[in-house]
């Protein structure tokens, strides 16, 4: 059990920081005041460390795992945990926890910017301004209205919920689709994409990576939204089918695209730098000093409560 | 003459229309170059006068020969209404706007001769409001700044990209809490941020905190939002004082006019990292806009578009029909500029 008080024995439970040499996990100096902690598989303490830390993508496979026999918990530092052998970890009795809620205002607030931007063009109009073709060209193409678009969300999670919420004082119409329909929610449900698709004006990508969701978003959910239909996917890049959306969107058969995330960060597909439809972003959605805090408290708060035996925050 | 085939395919017009000798006169004031498509609507229903359908002649002359009994005018897009040609218009009782603002109308004059002005902001505040948050989240969350350094090729370059800030929590200052004003607020408090105002008065049904002045709503809001009409008491109301106070990590977004911002003090301050960041759809001299903003990050601009959707102007249309016929048949005005 981790105290607070200064005593002459180190009480301080140790924690495995699991990761990628290329991913540092913010504010990691914090967590010097409650834990032990080292960084690598091979390091000794390895065979006797219960906790790790998965630092954003990094993955967690079952090899991993057999140089942690004392393993009794992963904690995961980013909203996704597609990247965790989660079946591996349930066979082991290994518990995980997820980033919970200290992301979703966050991105719920990037994917109504990049919705935003699509359709009112602002990062088009903002490159329009300053390559200095105001003066000359006078006219900017007229946007679309967001309100009473029909939005359809994949995936109502809580940062879907938090997506819907804001959308909804916009004036839009939301529909969703998921798992299993949520009996206290008040939005309509489609069983499966497709429908929700025929239905919407806007599809906007909120929901786990897993096998069933792997191009949740294919050619025939695109085609069902149809020629003026927009994409926005701050999930992961492997929730659509990315050649045909890229093909849909030269080929003018959507109306446009926001895309926080790739099937292959950090390239994204060199045809849509030539698009205006289109915004593009290097997987930021999360990204702001106070998702950092508010994830490095969670991490924290689930690490002291699996020392002390209690309940985790966010179990997934 | 005005026959069924003329008629809009609009099903809401069901009046039939009049015989053209009886067709209520509107005097249309436009630049020649400005095209709406309100005319052919109109033209069903109202006898056009438009001095650039006789380019032979000037205004002057055109509106002195033909408009004598004209009741009501049509201003266009910005198309100045000055106080010399309201006096070619001896007959007018209203002038029907057809843009956000009213600030290119002569005011003084019309109150002067008891004649009546509606605006069509009612038609524009949704998507101005809309524009006005993308503005914001834009900026605090560096969208613009990012697809540019995507677009750049920069991402498999591997540096540091700065972190944006969040949107919640934010304390918006809304700087003229009408139309758009409040469609700002509404939207802006489904992201949680807080609300407070500065208006010429203070409004007793809204329950956000007002602030008498600019000076004190910047000095307790983290973003400016200014969203007020231009007229000689706005003009510069955003000043080096109010940017002082705003701070180094203030946020200004402007979607109403160019002069209600001091553009060289903002400026300087973007340049010298004295405030946070800026969005503006509008400058002091479009469509010139400072070089100095090109190179920041921390600003995004656009060519005074806030108000630019399919949706938007078939409202526009809607409006300015809805105050022609509202006025012809002594009914109450739709949208009538309250002079206080």
């Amino acid at each position: 059990m981790a105290t607070e008080d200064n005593e002459v024995e180190d009480h301080r439970p140790l924690v495995l920081i699991h990761h990628l040499p290329s991913f540092k996990l913010p504010l990691q100096d914090r967590l010097i005041t409650h834990f032990r902690l080292f960084d690598s598989l091979a390091s000794p303490e390895a065979s006797s460390v219960r906790a790790l830390i998965c630092v954003g993508p990094t993955p967690v496979t079952a090899d991993n795992l057999d140089h942690l026999p004392s393993l009794r918990l992963v904690v995961g530092s980013s909203a996704g945990l597609d990247h965790v052998d989660l079946a591996e970890c349930r066979r082991r009795g290994i518990s995980v926890t997820n980033s919970g809620d200290a992301y979703s205002e966050n991105v719920a607030d990037y994917a109504v910017a990049l919705l935003l931007d699509v359709l009112r063009r602002v990062s088009a109009a903002d490159r329009f301004v300053r390559s200095g073709l105001w003066p000359q060209m006078g006219e900017y193409p007229l946007g679309c209205k967001l309100g009473g678009k029909r939005i359809g969300i994949v995936g109502l999670g809580s940062i879907g919920s938090e997506v819907a919420k804001r959308l909804v004082a916009f004036g839009c119409t939301v529909a969703y689709n998921s798992r299993n329909k949520k009996p206290s929610v008040l939005y309509p449900y489609y069983a499966n994409v497709h429908d929700l698709a025929v239905n919407s004006d806007v599809l906007i990508v909120c929901c786990a990576l897993t096998n069933e969701t792997h191009h949740i978003i294919n050619k025939d959910v695109l085609t069902a939204l149809g020629r003026e239909g927009v994409i926005i996917n701050v999930g992961r890049g492997a929730l659509v089918d990315e050649k045909e959306l890229v093909q849909f969107l030269v080929q003018g058969e959507i109306g446009g695209a926001g895309l926080d995330v790739f099937e292959n960060e950090p390239n994204v597909p060199k045809e849509l730098f030539a698009l205006d439809n289109v915004v593009l972003s290097p997987h930021l959605a999360v990204s702001t000093p106070e998702s950092f805090e508010a994830l490095n408290e969670l991490i924290i708060a689930n690490l002291k409560a699996f020392f002390s035996n209690k309940p985790l925050l966010s179990p997934f | 003459m005005a026959t069924k085939e003329e008629r809009p395919q609009v099903l809401e017009n069901r009046e039939e229309p009049k015989e053209e000798g009886e067709l209520p006169l509107v005097v249309v004031l436009r630049s020649k170059n400005f095209n709406l498509p309100l005319e052919d609507r109109l033209q069903s229903h109202f006898h056009l006068l438009d001095p650039n359908d006789s380019p032979d002649e000037s205004t002057e002359s055109f509106l002195s020969r033909h408009a004598h009994s004209a009741r009501a005018l049509l201003c266009v897009g910005l198309t100045p209404l000055t106080a010399d040609t309201i006096g070619l218009l001896p007959s007018l009782e209203l002038v029907v706007g057809s843009s956000a603002g009213v600030e290119h109308i002569d005011l003084h004059e019309c109150r002067r001769r008891g004649i009546m002005v509606t605006s069509a902001s009612a038609a524009f505040s949704e998507d101005a409001a809309d524009y006005a948050v993308a503005l914001l989240i834009d900026v605090l969350r560096r969208i613009a700044a990012a697809d540019r350094f995507v677009r750049g090729r920069l991402w498999p370059v591997k540096g540091e990209h700065p972190l944006g800030f969040k949107l919640g929590g934010k304390r918006v200052g809304i700087v003229g809490l009408g139309n758009i004003g409040s469609q700002i607020a509404k939207r802006l408090v489904a992201f949680g941020c807080s609300i407070a105002y500065n208006s010429r008065k203070k409004k007793p049904s809204v329950p956000f905190p007002y602030y008498a002045n600019v000076g004190d709503l910047a000095a307790n809001s983290d973003v400016l939002i200014v969203s007020c009409a231009l007229t000689e008491d706005t003009h510069h109301i955003i000043n080096k004082d109010v940017m002082t106070a705003l701070g180094k990590e203030g946020v200004i977004i402007n979607v109403g006019r160019g002069p209600l911002v001091d553009e060289k003090e903002l400026v300087q301050f973007l340049v010298r990292g004295e405030i946070g960041g800026a969005g503006l759809d509008v400058f002091e001299n479009e469509p010139d806009v400072p070089k100095e903003l090109f190179k920041l990050d921390n600003v995004v601009l656009s060519p005074h578009c806030a108000v630019v959707t399919l949706e938007s102007f078939a409202a526009l249309q809607d409006l300015v029909m809805a105050n022609l016929k509202a006025f012809f048949s002594n009914k109450p005005l739709v949208s009538l500029v309250q002079n206080e």
